[in-house]
């Protein structure tokens, strides 16, 4: 295996393999958080805290991890860190903790992280894990706060309307709401509303992948997405 | 002289998509002519929002995926659809009801699944169920039948309702409109009247509610007129009311209190016009003559179901789109015999 440049791990986990995007991993917190851009940035936030320490950990420890009994291990530094989180968000978001609920503890059956440990972190240097585990939160984030975004501007036309349970009772101010007297369009908060919204967020990446790699098809001979002809 | 031979078959079928489909819009004409003599001009206004914004959306959708737009714009298919759909919302909605519900039907039910001929889900009943499940509020604000509303509003004054949203106020709101015979028994059994003490109220008619049931009568003509069509065939519209008739009559011998007739569910609601114009959408429909069977008897059991103990009224869109999540199945385990094959499971 190559080794890749830490821009390459960046691109990676932020838009090529994004987890959401891309792999789609981790839906079930995915589809059922993002009723609002800030439930999504709460639970993107815990998560992306979830996997940089779970790379680190698994990274620093690999050479003493017995290769046979790996995932349990991986498990075990995962369901820890979980339990940190839920204990640090108890203490001190709590109301933002009541309204994601079971999803905090279920970030342990994330896939996308377990993934991370065994994929990348098990084999590679701790900066190098660092990078990584810091892109694929950030991407799993900002996919989760465009979802919650979109599902919360088209089902009750709002934005950041509970910003008050992330950032203090400052932050109410920070609600937007676009159109007044919107009649709200349920749909979008339930939970159809979720799977069209990421199929449709699916779709504008690979519009938007199939329109960079339309320009100049011959400079990107390794990207073998998307440059076949109409 | 040169003779073309073709390949078989030789016989070709006299039917086209546009032939199909203008035989339903025709068929669908006797309903739409009763119900907006009972129920006024917004009838109409809510078939050319829902016709004109399905054709909309078919043409910018063929536009956006490359196909062909002549073969699919003039198929009717999309006027179909959009009929359907205006048809089962209530008349004097807000224009925006009408065309979310054409949009959504037509651009996530049909064409994000490949268009005509590959749409799982009836499109009309999938733009109906989003708007059920997204303004309850408006798809449950029905007109009342005339004779029980006074004044009811003219061509300029529905126009005027359903483009601003806002009633002229000569108008009350209140005393046009109303729950439908449906509502009305329901919530008369939630309060634990009897069917007996709840019937009496003037929306019922001898058979449906007063309106209602001759809109369904003349739907039912239009239902036979596809029959004689061949359009579609028998299986589907027996299985459907057949079904429906008979769980209504077990339970309705059982406490005719508690259980309303086999009458009521057939020329009530839309059982009617599911049966014959939206259960039968070749597409999304079962395709074998035993699975079009079952899939009619689903459906008819699936709106007794859903109207006796289920949390809406009606309940024709839910069941339709449920038995089309079963019509792969259905058809896997009806497919016929090939003559000279054993029968495989």
């Amino acid at each position: 295996m190559s080794q890749q440049s830490y821009g390459e791990i960046l691109q990676d986990g932020l838009w090529t393999r994004n987890t959401a995007l891309v792999q789609l991993l981790g839906l079930c917190p995915l589809l059922a958080v993002t009723t609002t851009a800030i439930n999504g940035l709460g639970l993107g936030i815990a998560t992306l805290a979830v996997v940089l320490g779970s790379n680190v950990l698994v990274s620093l420890c690999r050479h003493w991890i017995p290769h046979t009994i790996r995932i349990p291990i991986y498990v075990l530094i995962i369901a820890t860190l979980v339990t940190t989180v839920e204990l640090l968000m108890r203490a001190w978001f709590y109301e933002l903790f009541h309204v994601l609920g079971i999803f905090i503890p279920l970030i342990v059956t994330n896939c996308a992280i377990i993934a991370r440990a065994e994929a990348f972190a098990s084999r590679n240097t701790l900066p190098r894990a660092v990078a990584d585990g810091f892109a694929t939160g950030l991407g799993f984030a900002a996919c989760l706060v465009v979802l919650g975004g979109v599902r919360e501007l088209v089902g009750q036309g709002t934005l950041l309307s509970d910003a008050h349970l992330m950032f203090g009772e400052a932050a109410r101010g920070l609600a937007i709401t676009p159109i007044p007297d919107y009649p709200g369009f349920l749909l979008a908060v339930l939970p159809p509303g979720a799977f069209i919204a990421l199929g449709l967020l699916v779709a504008l990446k690979n519009v938007i992948d199939q329109r960079l790699a339309q320009p100049a098809p011959a400079t990107e001979p390794g990207h073998p997405a998307a440059t076949a002809p109409d | 002289m040169e003779f073309k031979q073709h390949s078989a078959p030789h016989l070709r079928p006299a039917t086209r998509v546009s032939r199909v489909m203008a035989d339903v819009l025709i068929a669908l004409l006797p309903g739409i002519i009763i119900y907006s003599i009972f129920f006024g001009p917004g009838v109409l206004i809510n078939l050319v929002l829902g016709m004109a914004t399905a054709l909309a959306a078919e043409t910018a959708m063929l536009y956006l995926r490359g196909r062909p737009l002549q073969p699919f714009v003039t198929d009717f298919s999309a006027l179909v659809t959009g009929a359907l759909l205006a048809l089962a919302i209530p008349p004097l909605a807000p224009w925006w009801v009408v065309v979310m519900g054409a949009l959504f039907g037509i651009i996530f039910a049909k064409h994000l699944f490949g268009g005509l001929g590959y749409n799982p889900f009836n499109p009309a009943m999938a733009g109906y169920v989003v708007l059920l499940v997204s303004v309850p509020g408006v798809m449950s604000q029905w007109l009342l039948p005339p004779g029980l509303a006074d004044g009811a509003p003219g061509f300029f004054q529905s126009l005027s309702i359903v483009f601003t949203g806002s009633w002229p106020a000569e108008l009350d709101v209140d005393a046009l409109t109303g729950a439908t015979p449906l509502d009305e028994v329901r919530s008369g059994l939630m309060q634990g009247r009897t069917l007996g003490e709840i019937t009496t109220a003037p929306i019922f008619g001898a058979i449906g509610g007063v309106g209602w049931q001759w809109v369904n009568i003349a739907f039912l003509l239009g239902g036979a007129y596809l029959l004689y069509r061949r359009v579609i065939r028998w299986h589907i519209p027996v299985a459907t009311l057949g079904s429906l008739a008979l769980i209504s009559l077990v339970f309705y011998i059982g406490d005719p209190d508690l259980y309303a007739s086999p009458g009521f569910h057939l020329f009530n609601g839309a059982a009617i016009l599911c049966a014959f114009f939206i259960a039968t959408d070749p597409v999304s429909a079962s395709t074998t003559p035993r699975g079009r069977l079952i899939y009619g008897a689903g459906i008819g059991i699936l709106i007794y179901v859903i109207r006796t103990w289920g949390g809406y009224p009606d309940a024709v869109a839910f069941a339709v789109l449920l038995m089309n999540m079963a019509v792969p199945a259905i058809d896997q385990y009806t497919r016929p015999r090939i003559y000279g094959h054993k029968h495989e499971p």
